[in-house]
């Protein structure tokens, strides 16, 4: 993908009163650094903690989600 | 105040993937348990040999059940509504809840369904333990390549909508990004461990429980946020949106 990410669009759609706002990603970019890794790493714990790597030891973590992992895809035994 | 917006979203986001989390885990109870059951029960007819049990059996079709997926469907929620908030007046001129929609059914493609479609869904018994390494690689491998191309099919789109008019557009990306995923999965190492014995009923049930309940948490969390992300967007002028988190009981 060579495509620069940041370049504004040459897309002009007609804006009717009722749509909402555009958010500026000034105002996206904080919220989703500190939140985006957050959601992230509870994703971790659920989906691969005491799997493949473990940041705790012992299966605890891995024993107490282990439905939930093999009913929502994740790689399990 | 923009950024207050984008916080409020955030907030009934992530509420709004609690509820679908909720809706998700009785229907994980319901159907997908059985599986389960059924593969662990495989496992021990072929081993003799009980590990101590860590959680009991009755903890984790229940409490450790609706754990992973209340957790799962609170942090997807937050991660799409951040998603939405870039959506949100850039893909075309949409409201609050078509986005929402939009969103969400472009999530469960792109992180469910597709990935699925080359590493589905496994009961217990179906795999080798030794190689959940290289498994977990190769899936989280696959939603990362899957989440690039979506992000590249939508760059892309926008630019050829102005030349081909939107139709086209939609149309040429959507074969693009589909002949670099299929590309992509024959490139891929397949993972094929099931056990010839391993029965066929239980393994099929498994996997199509997987993706409906994925489907319902998908659903329900595109709908549960629309619905509260057009009240954070477009305030009824006589209501107060401000402070009070309103959460609907059950869709
Ligand atoms: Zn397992």
């Amino acid at each position: 993908m060579a495509h620069s990410a940041t370049a504004p669009s040459p897309l002009s759609t007609p804006v009717t009163a009722k749509l909402p706002n555009k958010l500026p990603i000034r105002a996206i970019l904080p919220w989703a650094a500190f939140f985006g890794l957050l959601m992230l790493v509870l994703l971790y714990f659920v989906g691969a903690e005491q799997g493949a790597t473990s940041l705790f030891s012992g299966s605890g973590v891995h024993e107490w989600v282990h439905d939930g992992r093999h009913l929502l895809g994740f790689p399990c035994h | 105040m923009n950024s207050v917006t984008v916080r409020a979203l955030l907030v009934r986001g992530m509420l709004a993937g609690l509820a679908a989390g909720l809706l998700a885990f009785g229907l994980a109870y319901l159907i997908g348990e059985p599986g389960v059951n059924a593969g662990i029960a495989f496992e021990d007819s072929r081993s003799h040999e009980h590990g101590v049990e860590v959680v009991s059996r009755a903890m984790q079709s229940t409490a450790g059940l609706a754990t992973a997926v209340l957790i799962f469907g609170t942090a997807v929620g937050g991660i799409a509504t951040l998603a939405f908030c870039f959506a949100l007046g850039r893909i075309g001129p949409f409201g609050a809840r078509a986005t929402a929609a939009l969103v969400a059914a472009g999530a469960f493609v792109t992180v469910c369904l597709v990935p699925f479609l080359k590493y589905p869904a496994n009961p217990p018994g179906a795999s080798d333990p030794d190689t959940v390494g290289q498994r977990t690689i190769l899936y989280f491998g696959m939603i990362a390549l899957s989440v690039l191309v979506a992000i590249g099919l939508i760059i892309i789109g926008r630019r050829l909508a102005g030349r081909l008019g939107n139709g086209n557009a939609a149309l040429a990306t959507a074969i693009g990004c589909t002949a670099v995923i299929a590309a992509a999965m024959a490139f891929l190492p397949a993972v094929n461990e099931t056990p010839k014995d391993f029965p066929a009923t239980v393994l099929w049930q498994f996997r199509l429980a997987s993706l409906g309940i994925q489907a319902l948490l998908w659903a329900a969390f595109g709908v549960i946020f629309g619905f509260l992300a057009e009240r954070v967007l477009q305030p009824h002028p006589t209501r107060s949106a401000q402070g009070a988190t309103e959460v609907p009981g059950t869709a």
